[in-house]
């Protein structure tokens, strides 16, 4: 078990190499440079040819690179162009904002989701069946932007019931009321994401189930008299959340990359938010560590799944 | 309990499966018993209705999709009339069943161990360490070398013929009048076939059970079974006993069923092939001999309009009265194909 895990995290070591390189470099690539719009367009070329020489722009690419990995393992990320603060501190605080709304909005999907397969896979070809799985299409089929601006139109501005911005109300105290503040915040983007982030779950959920209850271990323990309640919730159920729950590690990384929209339409502060702004100002240094980040993140996703399917799947266990 | 106490009594039961809105008779009007202390095989082609026979008196046929008529006599109860509850307290405990692909039948998440007791769980009032204890039993019963290793052991770690034990160690647990197994060897090599099927007569022996062996190697046939249905096309065309069966085959399938069958101390390399295959469902013939399309030299005034069940000797019951006039083209006197 943990010489798995171990294998598993050795074989990220190069991994994450070759996405730091490939970070890099993409992010050079784009065209612009951190500097031009921000500073006076009567200024003289020869000073913004000065501040990129300063902040070592001129360089190869391997050195900028070398230095970027020195900075690095130092826990230096930089600082921003945009913000004049150091990423690291940039993106510390956003990550949380984005860590609560992605962990709510995940926990939502599930409760949602897993009643919700399970009920059309145990009714399959019936009615409860046909609704669930046209509600699942219908959501999926409309583009979340546009959820999340009907949604803020309709429950933040039209009835008022929700905050439209930010991510903790600024006159909310500390301990208690801030919690609660930061909840309260959260709470619309995060229903939203999961009542319309059903689809993959259900369905999965829905066809695994309906491949278990025709599966032969099922007939099996039909003929030794199990009730049908109990074939469901031993054999059934558990047999078909295994792929599921292998699933909940890549779902969360994907929250974390996918919270783009959500904190755009909600001008919530996260990292979704950042990352879109530092694209737009050019602002080298927060996009690479952002991207670095979600690679890693991804990385860490199908770690995380793996572990989890070697604890649930004993066919997974590697002595 | 004697010998010939027949405890299990299929009376005109017939099973149809829906098919676009309609149904389909998959067996007609069976009629069977089983006796204690007997091997009753099913032999016949692949798609003439056996595993549907077994899958009937076991009622694992989902309501919404069969119709099944006839009774189900079960020492004394008629299981088709029980509802799933009624039907729990026999399945398992009374009826065991063996299943054709080990492979698949068992739960790939659970040990053996839970997969075993499970059985016990809804049937016996034992405590965990006498489910122990009995799993530890039935699987040295069932020829597994080491149980305390097997029983900790998930399915995947074992071979074919050791999950098969296991079903079977499942199908015995609880000490069932009945074992049903369908096809328990076509999944194994030889060897291990053999092996099988001795655990299968000894369990027999010493439970006193009745035994349903459906399988369509008339070779296990011939080792393992005292008594012997044929069934065509959903239909039982010949029984009697092993040596009635082997040696005075009298309907024409049974004849070309042993007659297909590999002969390893002939040089004779040429196989009889029946022709043609069993009907489909929706095709089967529902008037006449439905094997008479695969004789199709036999003049038609050969075989009965309604072909019934004649008794000719003591057990040995044959359909139609075909039989009488029929013969395989390159016989002497037979007509040419």
């Amino acid at each position: 078990m943990w010489k798995t895990i171990l294998r598993r995290i050795l074989i990220m070591i190069p991994e994450v190499i070759i996405l730091s390189i490939l970070v890099f470099l993409l992010a050079k690539a784009m065209p612009g440079d951190p500097f031009t719009g921000s500073i006076n367009p009567k200024a003289d070329p020869a000073q913004l040819h000065h501040l990129m020489k300063m902040n070592g722009l001129y360089d190869p690419w391997y050195q900028q690179y070398w230095n970027w990995v020195v900075h690095l393992f130092h826990g230096n990320l930089g600082n921003s162009y945009q913000y004049q603060e150091p990423v690291t501190r940039l993106i510390g605080s956003r990550a949380v904002n984005t860590l609560w709304l992605a962990l709510f909005t995940t926990i939502l999907t599930y409760c949602f989701a897993l009643p919700m397969g399970m009920y059309a896979a145990k009714h399959e070809g019936k009615l409860p069946d046909s609704i669930i799985r046209i509600y699942t299409y219908v959501t999926y089929c409309i583009p979340f932007f546009v959820i999340l601006v009907i949604g803020v139109w309709i429950f933040g501005y039209v009835l008022g019931w929700f905050p439209t911005t930010g991510s903790i109300s600024s006159t909310a105290a500390s301990g208690l009321p801030s919690i609660g503040s930061r909840f309260y915040h959260i709470l619309l983007p995060g229903v939203l994401g999961a009542l319309f982030g059903t689809v993959n779950v259900v369905q999965y959920l829905r066809s695994e189930v309906i491949d278990a209850k025709r599966s032969d271990y099922v007939r099996t323990a039909r003929s030794k008299g199990v009730p049908e309640k109990d074939i469901y919730k031993h054999h059934i159920f558990r047999n078909s959340l295994l792929p599921i729950a292998a699933f909940a590690g890549y779902s969360i990384t994907g929250l974390l990359n996918g919270s783009l929209f959500t904190e755009t339409v909600f001008s919530y502060p996260g990292m979704g938010l950042l990352f879109i702004n530092s694209i737009s100002y050019r602002d080298y240094t927060v996009i690479t560590a952002l991207v670095l980040i979600y690679g890693i993140l991804n990385l860490l996703g199908t770690l995380l799944s793996d572990i989890i399917l070697s604890i649930v799947d004993p066919r997974i266990r590697i002595q | 309990m004697g010998s010939n106490s027949e405890f299990l009594n299929i009376k005109d039961v017939s099973t149809a499966f829906k098919i676009n809105g309609k149904y389909y008779d998959a067996i007609s009007h069976i009629n069977l018993e089983v006796h204690h202390d007997e091997i009753l095989a099913i032999v016949g082609e692949s798609g003439c209705g056996k595993s549907t026979l077994a899958t009937t008196i076991m009622g694992l046929h989902d309501p919404e999709e069969t119709k099944i008529n006839g009774e189900v006599d079960f020492e004394g109860t008629d299981l088709l009339k029980l509802d799933e509850n009624g039907y729990n307290q026999f399945r398992g405990a009374k009826i065991g069943m063996i299943f054709q692909d080990p492979l698949s039948a068992l739960n790939p998440l659970k040990k053996i161990e839970d997969q075993i007791s499970e059985v016990m769980n809804y049937h016996t009032d034992f405590t965990s360490e006498q489910k122990h204890q009995r799993v530890l039993e039935l699987l040295d019963e069932v020829g597994i070398v080491n149980p305390k290793r097997t029983a900790r052991q998930f399915p995947h770690e074992l071979s074919g013929g050791m999950r098969q034990r296991v079903i079977i160690a499942i199908a015995i647990a609880c000490k069932p009048d009945l074992i049903i197994a369908d096809e328990p060897t076509t999944a194994l090599d030889v060897t291990i076939q053999a092996q099988i099927l001795d655990v299968l007569r000894n369990i027999q022996k010493e439970n006193h059970a009745g035994i349903i062996l459906i399988t369509h190697d008339l070779g296990v046939v011939a080792e393992t079974a005292d008594r012997v249905a044929v069934m065509y096309a959903g239909q039982i065309v010949e029984e009697g006993s092993v040596e009635q069966i082997f040696n005075t085959p009298k309907h024409p399938y049974t004849r070309s069923l042993l007659r297909s069958m590999p002969q390893l101390d002939k040089e004779n390399d040429d196989l009889y092939v029946i022709k043609g295959n069993v009907p489909s469902l929706q095709k089967m013939p529902h008037d006449g001999d439905r094997f008479a399309p695969r004789i199709p030299w036999l003049p038609a005034d050969a075989h009965e309009k309604e072909p019934a069940m004649h008794e000719l000797e003591a057990g040995h019951i044959v359909r139609c009265t075909c039989y009488k006039t029929f013969k395989f083209p390159d016989e002497q006197g037979g007509a040419t194909a």
